[in-house]
C-alpha cells in the first residue's frame, strides 16, 4: 500500500505528526502491531514456521509490557484454534495463526469456528505441505477453507500486512458479518522481510475499530445461551442458509471498512482488488500474494516494448471480487492468472485462482481467454523474465496463436 | 406388479441390530422370489442414541421402476406392515425434534397390520395406541421387548419371531417357505428356523375397529426459516424457573415446548414422598432437568420431561424412594406428587402396586454386570 502522506521517514517526527511512527518492521512484526493496536484479548501461539514469527513479536511486546493481553502457548494447533474460538464465544477479541500443515492440523476446528460464525482472526503464513518436507510458501494451505465460511485476504507488503489486521477486526467483528478472517502472508518474502511500515496511533484506530460486541450472542452467565447444539436435517440448511448471507454481506462491509479506512489512516486504497497498469491494458496477469513485485517489474518493461499488459492483485479471495473482476477485465483479450498453488484433477488441472476467476467470467459480455500458469511453488523465485515469458504466451493466445487457454503451464519447472 | 413396505420401529441403540436383521431378512426372502428390494433406516431419527425411537424400512417390489418409485422419497408413504419392537412405544414416539409426538400407526396403510413384540394383552395395547379413522389388525408376539443392539446382542430368536410371523400375517410380502429359506441362508441355524416356525403357527390377529384406542394429544410444531431463527447459531437458554399455576412457593424448570423427548422413556420414577429426605440428589443429577420443585419442597419427576434414564434411582440415598418401573404399567403422564398430596394412602398402596409388580426392564441396567447376571441366570 502507498504510504500516508503524513508519514515521514524519522521515527520520532512521525509521532510528532500524527501520533503514529515509522518503523523497519517485518510483515510478522507489523501484524503484531496491529494486534497491540486493536487491543487483542486472548492470543494462542504453537510453533511452525514462517507464520511463528509473529507470536515472537507478539511475546516480546507483552514482556516490554508494551501488550497487556492473555497470551497462551497452546500444545498444538488444534488447541490453539479451538482455545480462540471458545474465548471468542465469551466476547475476547482474539488472534492466532499457523502455517501449512500446522494449519490444516487444526482443521476440525477451523472449520466450526466458520460454522459458529466467530469472528477469529488469524495469520496464514503461507507455506507448503509438507510432505515431502518443506517450508517454502504455497498457497494451498490458506486455501483449503476456502468454502468454509473464513473470509480470506492475501497481503503483498508490511504496511498492508498490518492495515488489512485492522480492517480484518472490523469486518469479522461487525454483527452483519460475524465471520471468521484469515490474512495470509507469503512465507519469507512477507513474514521474515523488514521494510519501512507507518505504524498509527491507538487513538486512530480506536477510531476506526469499535469494541468487540457480541450483544445476545455473548456467552455469560448474565445472559444465559447454548451454542452448538446438535442439529440435523431439521436445522442444518437454514444454518448454512444464514452464514451464506452474511459472507454476502460481508462484500458491502469490507467496502464500508476499506472507505472509512482510507479517510482516517490518509490511503487511497480500492477494497478487492489492486489494479496496476490496467487502463489502457489489451492482456492482464492476476495473482495475489508478494507475486506483485516481478509481475509489476515485468509489467513495466513489458510496456516499455510497447505491450499493453496490466495487473490485477487479488486482495480478498473470500468473499470473492467477482463483480470487481468482471468489470476490470472487461476490456482485456486474455488473461494469465499465476497460481502459487496447484489444484491437481480440477478443471484443465488449473490453479485454484484460475479456476476462480474463470468460473467468475463465464457469465461476463466480453470473455477473455484465460490461461492457467502454475509458478512459485514450494517458494521457488517467479523472475521478470518468467512473467514477460507469461506476457508473450497470453498475447500470443489473444492473437489466436498457439498458447491454448484449456491447457496450464507451469513456470519454472526442470523437465 | 406390487411394491410393499415394512416399517420398524425399534428403540436407538436397544435395537438396532434387530431392527437391520429384520429388514435383511424380508429383502433376502423377497430376492428368493424374484423380487428386488431394499433394507434402510433413517439415519436422522438418531438411531445411535439411547432408547430414541427410530425406524428401519424394508421395501420390496417387483421391478426396479417399481422400487425406485418409493426410493425417490426419503421414506415410504406408508406401511403394509409396521413392526413394534418394543410396546413402551405404542403411546406415541418423538424421533427427533422436528417431529413432534406422532402416533405409531401413522404410517400404517388402511386395513395393514401392527406387529408388536409385548407380553401385555391386545386390549391394553389398543388402549395405548393412538385411534385412526379406518379400521386396521393388530398382532401380537408374545414376548418383552428384545434387547439386539449396538452393544449388546441378546440373541433371543425376536428377529426370526418376527420374519415367522410377518409370514403369517403378510404371505403377500414374504411366504413362509422363502423367509425360512433366508433365515437359513443367513444363519445356518435350525433352532433359528424353528423359531420362525413356531411363531408363524401361533400369532394371532385381532381387528382394531375405526375410532378404536387412545385419543392422548399428539403434537406437532411449525419449524421457523432461516430469516426468522437467531443468528450465529446461539440459542437462548430456556428459563431457570417457570412458576405453577395453583402451585405457590413451588416451580419447574423452563423446558422446550418443542421437544419432550418423553417417548424415549420405558421405564420410570416412582417417587415414595413418605420417605424423601429432601437430600436434592435426584435433581441436581437429573440430566434433563425433569424434576420440578414442589412447594412443600419435594422433587417431583414431570412425566412429560423424564426420559427414563434412571439415574435418580441410581443416587437417590433412601432405599426404594426412587423406583423405576417399566413404562407399560402406566398410562397416563400425571403427576405423582399431585395424588400423594390428594390422598397419602391411597397413594401409597398405588407405589405399592406399582414396586411390587415390577416388571423386568426392556432396556438398560441398573447395575455394573446385570446383563452377565441375566445371561448367567438364564442359562442356568
Amino acid at each position: 500500500m502507498n504510504p500516508p502522506k503524513a508519514a515521514t521517514a524519522n521515527k520520532s517526527d512521525a509521532g510528532a505528526a500524527d501520533g503514529g511512527v515509522r518503523e523497519l518492521i517485518s510483515g510478522s512484526e507489523a501484524i503484531s502491531h496491529a494486534c497491540r493496536l486493536a487491543d487483542v484479548d486472548v492470543i494462542t501461539a504453537y510453533p511452525i514456521r514462517p507464520y511463528d514469527t509473529v507470536m515472537q513479536y507478539v511475546s516480546k511486546m507483552i514482556a516490554d509490557g508494551e501488550f497487556d493481553c492473555e497470551y497462551i502457548i497452546a500444545e498444538g494447533e488444534h488447541s490453539q484454534f479451538e482455545i480462540v474460538k471458545h474465548a471468542s464465544t465469551v466476547g475476547a477479541r482474539v488472534f492466532t495463526g499457523s502455517s501449512g500443515v500446522g494449519w490444516l492440523y487444526a482443521f476440525e476446528a477451523l472449520a466450526v469456528t466458520a460454522g459458529l460464525r466467530l469472528p477469529v482472526v488469524a495469520m496464514v503464513g503461507n507455506r507448503a505441505l509438507d510432505d515431502p518436507g518443506a517450508f517454502g510458501t504455497e498457497h494451498n494451505d490458506a486455501l483449503a477453507v476456502r468454502d468454509l465460511g473464513w473470509m480470506l485476504s492475501w497481503v503483498a507488503t508490511a504496511q498492508e500486512a498490518l492495515d488489512t489486521t485492522l480492517i480484518s477486526y472490523r469486518v469479522a467483528e461487525d454483527s452483519r458479518v460475524s465471520l471468521p478472517c484469515a490474512i495470509s502472508c507469503d512465507g519469507a518474502f512477507l513474514t521474515h522481510s523488514q521494510v519501512m511500515v507507518d505504524i498509527p496511533d491507538k487513538a486512530t484506530v480506536d477510531s476506526f475499530l469499535p469494541p468487540y460486541e457480541r450483544g445476545k450472542k455473548l456467552l455469560h452467565p448474565d445472559n444465559p445461551i447454548t451454542i452448538a447444539p446438535q442439529v440435523n436435517e431439521d436445522w442444518l440448511m437454514e444454518i448454512r442458509m444464514q452464514s451464506d448471507q452474511a459472507m454476502r454481506r460481508a462484500k458491502g462491509v469490507i467496502v464500508e471498512a476499506y472507505e472509512d479506512f482510507n479517510k482516517k489512516f490518509g490511503r487511497n486504497e480500492e477494497p478487492f482488488i489492486e489494479r496496476y497498469m490496467m487502463d489502457d491494458a489489451e492482456i492482464a496477469f492476476v495473482g495475489m500474494g508478494t507475486l506483485e513485485m516481478p509481475v509489476k517489474v515485468g509489467v513495466r518493461k513489458l510496456r516499455q516494448q510497447g505491450k499493453k499488459v496490466g495487473f490485477i492483485r487479488i486482495r480478498w479471495f473470500r468473499p470473492f471480487p467477482t463483480e470487481e473482476l468482471r468489470e476490470a477485465l472487461s476490456g482485456v483479450s486474455a488473461v494469465g492468472v499465476i497460481d502459487r498453488d496447484y489444484g491437481l484433477g480440477s478443471p484443465y488441472n488449473s490453479g485454484v485462482l484460475a479456476n476462480e476467476l474463470r468460473s467468475a467470467l463465464y457469465a461476463a459480455d466480453n470473455r477473455p481467454k484465460v490461461i492457467s500458469y502454475i509458478a512459485g511453488l514450494g517458494g521457488r523465485e517467479v523472475s521478470t523474465e518468467d512473467v514477460i515469458h507469461i506476457a508473450d504466451m497470453a498475447l500470443d493466445a489473444a492473437a489466436g496463436g498457439k498458447t491454448d487457454d484449456q491447457e496450464t503451464y507451469w513456470i519454472g519447472v526442470r523437465e | 406388479m406390487s411394491t410393499h413396505s415394512v416399517e420398524v420401529v425399534y428403540r436407538g441403540v436397544f435395537q438396532g441390530t434387530l431392527a437391520k436383521n429384520i429388514c435383511r431378512g424380508i429383502v433376502l426372502a423377497a430376492s428368493i422370489d424374484g423380487k428386488i428390494g431394499m433394507a434402510f433406516g433413517r439415519y436422522s431419527d438418531s438411531p445411535e442414541r439411547n432408547g430414541i425411537p427410530a425406524k428401519q424400512f424394508a421395501v420390496v417390489s417387483d421391478t426396479e421402476e417399481e422400487l425406485q418409485e418409493v426410493l425417490a422419497a426419503y421414506q415410504p408413504d406408508a406401511a403394509d406392515v409396521t413392526i413394534v419392537a418394543d410396546d413402551t412405544m405404542c403411546k406415541g414416539i418423538e424421533s427427533w425434534a422436528w417431529y413432534g409426538l406422532q402416533p405409531i400407526n401413522s404410517m400404517l396403510k388402511g386395513g395393514g397390520t401392527l406387529l408388536i413384540t409385548s407380553t401385555q394383552s391386545s386390549n391394553k395395547l389398543i388402549n395405548d395406541i393412538h385411534r385412526r379413522d379406518e379400521p386396521y389388525d393388530l398382532a401380537i408376539i408374545k414376548s418383552p421387548a428384545s434387547l439386539a443392539g449396538k452393544f449388546v446382542y441378546k440373541d433371543d430368536h425376536t428377529d426370526v419371531k418376527i420374519l415367522g410371523a410377518l409370514a403369517k400375517i403378510a404371505p403377500h410380502i414374504v411366504s413362509l417357505d422363502t423367509i425360512t429359506q433366508a433365515i437359513q441362508d443367513q444363519w445356518k441355524d435350525d433352532k433359528k428356523v424353528a423359531a420362525a416356525k413356531k411363531a408363524h403357527d401361533r400369532t394371532d390377529t385381532v381387528s382394531v375397529s375405526a375410532g378404536q384406542g387412545s385419543d392422548r394429544p399428539t403434537f406437532d410444531f411449525e419449524l421457523p426459516g432461516w430469516t426468522k431463527m437467531g443468528e450465529c447459531v446461539s440459542i437462548p437458554a430456556q428459563s431457570v424457573r417457570q412458576d405453577i399455576p395453583g402451585r405457590e412457593g413451588g416451580y419447574t424448570p423452563g423446558r422446550s415446548e418443542t421437544f419432550r423427548k418423553f417417548s424415549t422413556r420405558t421405564m420410570r420414577p416412582v417417587i415414595n414422598f413418605d420417605t424423601c429426605t429432601k437430600c436434592t440428589l435426584c435433581w441436581l443429577t437429573c440430566p434433563d432437568g425433569s424434576f420440578d420443585i414442589t412447594p412443600d419442597g419435594f422433587y417431583d419427576a414431570n412425566m412429560e420431561a423424564c426420559c427414563g434414564c434412571g439415574i435418580c434411582e441410581d443416587v437417590c440415598p433412601v432405599k426404594e424412594c426412587v423406583t423405576m418401573v417399566n413404562e407399560e404399567a402406566f398410562d397416563d403422564n400425571a403427576c405423582q406428587w399431585e395424588m400423594w398430596t390428594k390422598d397419602k394412602e391411597s397413594y401409597s398402596a398405588w407405589l405399592l402396586g406399582k414396586i411390587s409388580n415390577r416388571p423386568a426392564r426392556s432396556h438398560g441396567f441398573h447395575h455394573l454386570g446385570q446383563y452377565a447376571e441375566e445371561i448367567a441366570n438364564e442359562s442356568a
